[in-house]
Formats: structure tokens, sequence, C-alpha cells
């Protein structure tokens, strides 16, 4: 006898032990419906909830079933095993319904005025009891701020990405490296913040006879400091993936390092870099917190960020929302739908063009 | 650090020089009006090193931009202390230990306390509902799914993700608040003799339903983490567990959870930050009340940064620089959470370069 | 406890992909069977099929019938954990769990089917770990990672992990191929051992190897790159290796196939 036999003798397998009895289907629904049931019977008469309630008593109620009785038939293992399986399909369906619930409202409230008024006009004199009126200048405000931050982020980020990956080295890369990192954390609201104690209130009075002075331009700096380090990280990630063989050969044809980099390691890695870029833009879109704080929110159309307010999509969205007038939800939720439209055209074409990129 | 910025400024200007100097050497002809460059080295012998040549620009330019990523984070809390200190001394209250926040009155009185407790209650609340949900769906793609449909699925929640949080904070309010309230009623009635869930109302505009829309929220960052770990898991691994005679549920206990671990740990904390700093979401869904209270389904809750978003219309100077004082607390407590994230997923990358 | 496996007509699919066709062989109690062929025959494909471990990969399903002693393992109320219990598998890279101590990977096993008891472990882990000749070398360390010993010890504690269950046959796909040669050379004297307690099918692509520990050898191969793989000769190991009765094994040994 060995030691298991002895000690734990129903670990130890023979041929003669290794079938067991399996879950039929029909139990497993049975089971299912019981526990509908059952829950049903005791919410109904007694009051203590509606259909949503039995729902949730019911899942609650299969998952005890499933475990004793698959549990009595095939066994603790098998029985803990199927019961996990369960809890995860029933975490997947719990998820998508409120995420559903956000995509079919978007769309359902969004299409009531996707009209070319809308598209074609801005809030200027609009009152709260006229119907019309439209983000013309939101969206205005939104390319310029997001273009000009992106013309700032970019190359600043593609070059400390350059600098992290090709002459990086030692402890002030690491710290550079841990810092890019921890940035990507700092909330909206706080770059917000820092640009209009920084932008607007001490560096603005110069040029505005000495008055500060929200404008489009202090939004591109907060969404440059949202977006630098994820095209930072992104651009990293991207040129670690160049192979090394390809700079060596480079190099041993007598080509400076610097002129390496601009032209063989950027154009290989440059599909993911362009994708990364999007997907901050998208990101950067979307902001509505820094905005809020440094960018004023004008009702009119105002071309110039660099004077005057200037508003913004989403800030558009959050004014629509906490707007009395009766005709604000829907111009919010039109806006609200405008602005997921341009974000996932955003990002569904950099991911597409992520799956195209040679080095992945 | 501060030598960075003179030195990239050399750099550009050696920069277009050799820029010229390579089309030349290219054989590539030159144009008319090409910028003469002092020949370099003396006749015969092997080109001297530049001092100021093209490599070292290019080098400056890079290492001038990652520094710049420090620069920044300095500034962020250079620029914060310096509009935040005249506010918080001109506060004729205790900053961290009021719970009201009345920065725009002649005698300014306001505090952070019950906008900080208003804060974590609702991350906390968001991540408790949010990661179990998380980690089932990250392991149901990792793990469970067949591919075909994981991949699709993996593609939504990535793209969720991306959806501003503008749309949920609107979402929330307009759509989610009626059910929440009358899951708030339903709650008070019968559990009533819970602290958290009395009160005699109203109900809706309360810490659950902004918690619920942030974990919503925080739930496509958790899942899209955690599924990037959970598939992470060396397939020799999984194998050795399934060998040993593991259920496919027991084979994710052994290989997959302790594997993924620190990277799950570090998803839930990256989370947690965005969670914190969340803004308009809760702006739009709390019902803006300074107290500490426990009471999740009663109409108030607060947090810094919906704060921030709420009184900032209205503030004068003191008002902003209360403001910016109270974002240099999130700003702190974002900063920890991110570095102890960090901290752990770089321990991790060491541990799992070394073990490979 | 070593037991006989019988393998008739066993041929195995990846989605329509025919990774082998039609093997029979039966693999007696207690000895070593060395499995041998060119890359890409479907050596490993059958040693998964035998315990199971072929359906892992998605789309794998496989046709025929595969005994243990006269128990069909694909019957459909078969367990598949309690197969592979009955047949352990050592796989071609050593594959400690990484989070585990060395002790812990040992045992891990044994938590799984719910041995709690720590007299019961602490024994089974000693056991099990003398009988892979590694208890010496780290019955001082049992709490360290088990990641941090050297290939042929992450080799050897695979080893005594798969055998703590007391498995009835023993698997192991190349499981020297990743190793330098002494810790081979460990590896080989251990199955030797193992012989008395366990029935053990290697796959190797070393015949020198094949040559000096297995008792039958199995030759494998295919006819071009994407055919199925097929079992060519299956004989005595002397007889394989000196007197082959087909042409295509002999051009395999003396080197001038594959």
């Amino acid at each position: 006898m060995t030691l298991l036999q002895n000690e734990a003798s129903d670990v130890v397998m023979t041929p003669d032990n290794i079938r067991t009895r399996k879950l039929p289907v029909a139990y497993n629904i049975g089971i299912a419906v019981a526990a509908l049931a059952i829950a049903a019977a005791i919410v109904f008469p007694t009051g203590i909830g509606n259909w949503v309630l039995v729902v949730v008593l019911g899942v609650v109620f299969y998952l005890i079933g499933l475990q004793v009785i698959a549990g009595r038939i095939e066994g603790p293992r098998a029985a803990r095993n199927r019961m996990w399986q369960a809890a995860i399909y029933c975490a997947c369906v719990l998820a998508i319904l409120p995420l559903a619930s956000v995509v079919w409202t978007l769309v359902s409230k969004g299409v009531s005025r996707l009209d070319g008024d809308f598209f074609g006009s801005s809030m200027n004199n609009i009152g709260a009891r006229d119907p019309n009126g439209g983000a013309y200048h939101a969206i205005i405000g939104t390319l310029e701020q997001v273009g000009i931050a992106a013309l700032m982020a970019v190359p600043l980020g593609v070059l400390g990405a350059i600098y992290l990956v090709e002459y990086g080295k030692g402890k002030f890369a690491g710290t550079v490296r841990f810092f890019v990192d921890v940035m990507t954390g700092i909330p909206s609201i706080v770059a917000g913040l820092f640009v209009l104690s920084f932008w607007v209130l001490i560096v603005s009075p110069w040029f505005n006879n000495g008055t500060p002075q929200f404008s489009g331009f202090a939004a591109s700096l907060a969404l440059t400091v949202l977006m630098l380090p994820t095209i930072v990280r992104s651009t990293e990630e991207m040129l670690r993936l160049v192979p090394g063989p390809l700079r060596e050969g480079a190099y041993a044809l007598g080509v400076p390092k610097w002129k390496t980099i601009v032209k063989v390691v950027l154009p290989t890695a440059l599909p993911g870099i362009v994708t990364g870029v999007m997907l901050a833009i998208a990101r950067a879109a979307g902001e509505t917190a820094p905005v809020l704080l440094v960018a004023g929110g004008a009702a009119a159309i105002n071309f110039d960020p660099f004077s005057g307010g200037q508003q913004s999509l989403s800030l558009f969205v959050y004014q629509q929302a906490a707007d009395a007038s009766r005709y604000a939800p829907a111009r919010a939720w039109t806006a609200a739908l405008t602005l997921v439209a341009l974000v996932l055209v955003l990002t569904i074409a950099a991911k597409l063009l992520a799956r195209r990129s040679s080095l992945r | 650090m501060g030598d960075y910025p003179s030195r990239s400024e050399n750099a550009t200007a050696g920069d277009l020089g050799v820029t010229e100097s390579h089309t030349r050497a290219a054989g590539l002809g030159v144009s008319p009006s090409s910028y003469e460059e002092p020949p370099f080295g003396g006749g015969g012998a092997l080109p001297k090193k530049k001092r100021f040549s093209m490599e070292s620009g290019f080098r400056g330019l890079s290492v001038g931009a990652g520094a710049m990523v420090l620069v920044i984070i300095v500034a962020i809390a250079v620029f914060l202390i310096s509009k935040a200190v005249p506010a918080i001394s001109a506060d004729k209250e205790n900053f961290l230990t009021f719970k009201q926040w009345f920065p725009n009155e002649t005698e300014p009185r306001f505090g952070i306390l019950a906008l900080a407790f208003g804060t974590v209650l609702t991350s906390v609340i968001a991540l408790l509902v949010a990661v179990p949900i998380a980690l089932g769906i990250a392991l149901f793609l990792s793990h469970y799914a067949p591919k075909r449909l994981a991949t699709p699925l993996g593609f939504v929640i990535d793209l969720l993700a991306a959806v501003p949080s503008v749309v949920f904070g609107l979402w929330g309010r307009d759509v989610f608040m009626e059910p929440v309230r009358n899951f708030s009623e339903w709650l008070n009635k019968y559990f009533s003799w819970i602290p958290i869930f009395g009160g005699d109302g109203p109900f809706g505009r309360s810490v659950l339903l902004g918690s619920l829309v942030l974990a919503i929220m925080v739930l496509p960052i958790v899942t899209s983490l955690s599924r990037e770990v959970f598939l992470q898991t060396p397939g020799m691994n999984e194998e050795a567990a399934l060998a040993l005679g593991a259920t496919k549920w027991e084979m994710i206990r052994t290989a997959v959870l302790p594997y993924g671990k620190p990277g799950v740990i570090a998803s839930v904390m990256l989370g947690l930050g965005r969670a914190l700093g969340e803004t308009i979401a809760l702006a739009l869904t709390l019902g803006v009340v300074f107290n500490i209270s426990f009471n999740v389904i009663e109409n108030g809750g607060n947090s810094i940064a919906a704060n921030i978003a709420n009184a900032f219309g209205e503030a004068n100077e003191t008002g902003r620089g209360a403001l910016i004082a109270s974002g240099l607390v999130l700003f702190a407590i974002t900063l920890v959470v991110n570095m102890a994230a960090r901290a752990i997923i770089y321990r991790r990358r060491e541990f799992r370069d070394s073990a490979a | 406890m070593a037991k006989r496996i019988e393998a008739s007509n066993v041929s195995s699919y990846y989605g329509n992909f025919k990774a082998i066709d039609g093997i029979s062989m039966t693999v007696e109690p207690k000895t070593i069977t060395a499995l041998i062929g060119p890359s890409g025959c479907g050596k490993s494909t059958f040693l998964r099929s035998i315990n199971r471990m072929h359906e892992v990969l998605p789309n794998a399903r496989i046709e025929g019938r595969l005994t243990i002693d006269d128990q069909n393992i694909y019957d459909p109320d078969v367990d598949v954990t309690a197969v592979r219990r009955l047949i352990g598998m050592v796989f071609q890279r050593p594959n400690p769990f990484p989070t585990m101590s060395i002790y812990e990977n040992v045992v891990a096993g044994l938590k799984l089917n719910g041995v709690k008891k720590k007299s019961v472990l602490d024994d089974a882990a000693e056991q099990s770990l003398k009988s892979a000749n590694l208890w010496n070398e780290v019955k001082d360390r049992l709490n360290r990672p088990g990641a941090g010993l050297s290939g042929g010890q992450q080799q050897r504690l695979c080893i005594a992990r798969t055998i703590a269950v007391e498995p009835q046959v023993v698997l192991m796909d190349e499981p020297c191929s990743a190793l330098d040669p002494i810790s081979t050379l460990a590896i080989e004297d251990l199955m030797f051992k193992l012989k008395d307690r366990f029935t053990i099918i290697i796959v190797t692509h070393n015949m020198q190897q094949a040559a000096r520990v297995s008792d039958k050898t199995g030759f494998f191969s295919i006819d071009k790159t994407g055919d199925p793989g097929r079992l060519i000769e299956y004989d005595d190991t002397q007889k394989i290796f000196s007197n082959p009765s087909e042409k295509k094994t002999e051009d395999y040994i003396t080197g001038r196939f594959g």
C-alpha cells in the first residue's frame, strides 16, 4: 500500500474508478426553471418586489441549486467548476445590460436633433424658450482645441519615447519612465486646475491688458498634459518592437544614430505610433473637466483659439445637461451622440490600423 | 534638470547645418540657398567629432522631451500650491477638518473633509461593485468564451473605455436615476434597519447612483487590463495544472489567478485612480451635500472633483484658490495610488523577466 | 500498479487537419516506451491523446479507441480529470508554477484533490521528491520559489509533482530537450528508477536516449508536410536500432532521413 492509498484513497485513480456520472442538460434546465419558480412564488404573493427581484433571486437559487444537485451527482469539484462558470457568465450578462442601455439611450435620444440646424448654428441668442440652436461652435472648438493639443503633444511625446527607447539609460530614464506612467493617472480636472493657475491666471493677463482670459488654447494646454503620457507610452511600446537588426543594419552602413532613428526606426513603427496618437486624441476629445475650467464655454462661434472663450462638444453636453430649458436635453443627447461618434470613429480607425501594422 | 532646455536650443542650431551637409555628401545636389558650414577636420585627416552635431542635437531634443514630463509633474505641484496657499491662509476654519464649503464669503470658511470622504466613499463602492464583475468578464474573455466571441467582445469593451465620462453622467442622470430611485426605495422599505439604507428620502441622486455610474465607467478599464494579464499566463502552467487533473476552475485558481494577482491589483488601483479623479459623471449624478454620512441611498454625496466642476462657475478669487487647494489634495491622493500601482507593476515585470 | 495501455486505430485532428492517422499499439505495464521520429510526425499529439490533454486545444478531437486496462478513456461517462490523474504528464519545458514554492509545487495536485492533512502532504512531498532524486538538493529550501532551481532540478520537480498524485502511467514529452547533458543523465537515471512503479511513455528527439532508456520503441513518420503522422514500426528497442524491419526506420536511424 502506498501513502495515498492509506491516507487519501479517493485521490488515487485506477482504471476502474475513472467513470463518473454527468449532470444531464435537462437537470440543468430543470434547476433553472425551478429556481425561477421558487423565486416568483416567494416574491409575488408576499409583494416584496417585482420581476427584477424574481430574476435576481432566481439566479441566486440557481447557483445554489446547481452547486447542491451537481455536487450530489458529479462530486463537489465538478460542481464548483460548474457554479463558477455559471457565475462568470452571469457577470457578463450583468455588465452588458447597463452598457447596452447607454448605447440604446444614446441613439434613441440622440437622433431627435440630428438636423442641419444643429450642425450649422451656434447657441448665440438662443433663449430658454427656443427649440433650435446647435453645436456648430462646439464642434469648431473641439476640433481646434484637440488639433492644437495634438500639434504640441505628438512631437513632444514621440521625442520623449525616442529618448526612453534609444538614448535613455540609467536612473534618470527610469525616473522619466516611472513618472510617465504615473502621469497617465493624473485626473483630468487636476490638469485643468494646473492650466487654470498657470496659464489663465498667471500668463494670459500679460497678453490681455492684465485681466485673466479663458481661451481655447488654454484647453489645448490641458489636453496636452493629458495626451502626452499616453503618446509617450504607446510610442515607446511600438519603438521597442522595431527589431534590433534593422537598427544595426543601418549603423553598419555608417548612418548616424539620429538618422537611423528618423529614417529607419520611426517609419517602421509609424502605423503603431499613429494608432497611439489617435487613441490619445479620442480620449482628449471626450474630456470635459479641464475644458470646463479654462475654455470659458462661449455660446457664440469663436474661431480664434487664442482669445475669448470657446466651446467644446463635451462641455456643450455638460452645459446643456445642466440647462433648465426643456429643449436642452435633446441638444445634450444629440451632442453626446456626435461626440461618441467622433470618439468611436477615431478609436475604431486606430484599432483597425493597429491590426494592419506589420510589427504586431 | 535645469540645463536641458538650453542644450536642446544649441541642438536645433546644429540640426539644420548637418542635414544640409548630408544631402551634399550623398551627391543629391546643392540647393543654392544652402547654408555654408565651416569646414571640419584637417585635409586628409579623419573628420573630427563635431561639438554641436546633429547627433547631439537630436539627442538633446529627445532628452528635453523626456525631462518635460518631470517638469510638468513638478510644475503641476508648484502652481497648484502657489494658488492654494493664499486661499488656505485666508480660510477661517481648519482646511483639513472642516466639512463645509463657503469660500466665496468675506470670511471664507471651507474644508476638505466631507469632500475627501465622499470621494473615497464613492470610489470604494464603485470598485466593490465593478471589480468582481470585471474579473468575471476578464476570465470569460480570456478562458471561457470561444475565440470567435472573445475577440469582438474584447473590442467592444475597449471601445466602451473610450466613451467620454460626460455621456455616462448624462445617462446616469436621465435614465439610470429612475431605476436606482426605485431600488433605493425598495432597500429603504425592507432594509432600513441597516444604517446605510436608512433615512426618510428623498432618494435617487445619491451616493448609490454616483457609485454605480462610476462602477460602469471603471468596469471596462479593469476588465481590459485584467484580461491582458490573464492572457499572459504561460500556457505551460495551465497545461501543468490540467495534467494534474484540475478542473477548469481549479486550473484558473492554481495557474491563472496567482500568476495574474499583481497585475489585477495594479489594474484595480488604476481603476481606483480613475474613479477618484472622475469629475463630470459625479457632478451630474451626486446630490451635492456637504456632510459625512454612510447613508448611500438618500439624496446627497459629493466628491472633490465634482465639487470643483459644480462650484467653479460662481467662485471668486479665494473660491478658485480653495478649489485649487482641493484639487491639490486630489492630486496627492491619486499620485500616491498611481505610484503604488506602478510600483507593483514594475516589481512584477522584474520578477517575470528574471523568472523567464 | 502500472497498467497496460492499448491504442487501436487512433486518429487525432486539429479542426480539419488530421495530425495522426490510425495508430495502433500496446504498451505493457512497467516498461519504458520511446516514441521517436522527425519533427511534426505526431508523436507529441499521440502522447497528448493518451491522457486527453489533446482536447485542451480548441477544435481538437480524436477517433479510435484508447483503453487502459480495457477501460476506454474516451467513453462519454469518463471523467477527464480522473484520466489525467491516472495518467500523469511531464512537459517539454520545465513548468513549475512560478508563484509557488518547491513544496507547494509538489503538493499542488494533492491539494487540488482535497488532501488537507499537513502530515499527509508533508510525507507525500518528501516521498515524491525522494523518488524524483531531488530531495537531497532541496530539503533545506522547500519554501523557496520553484522557479529558482536550475533547469534540470525544475524538471525533476515537475516529475515529483506528477508522481505525487500517484498516477499509474507517466507520459514524458521530450523531457530533456531543454536540459544540458548532465541534467539529462539525471533524468534518464530517474526513469530507470521510476520504471518499477510506473508505465512510462517518452517522446524524444534523441535517438541515443531512446536506445539507452527504452524497452520498446515506436517510430513515427510522415510522407510529406501536411500529411498525417503514422506509426511506421513498433518493436523492441534493440530490434529497432539493430535490425529494423522497415526501410524508413532504418533510414531514419542511420541518419539518412530527417
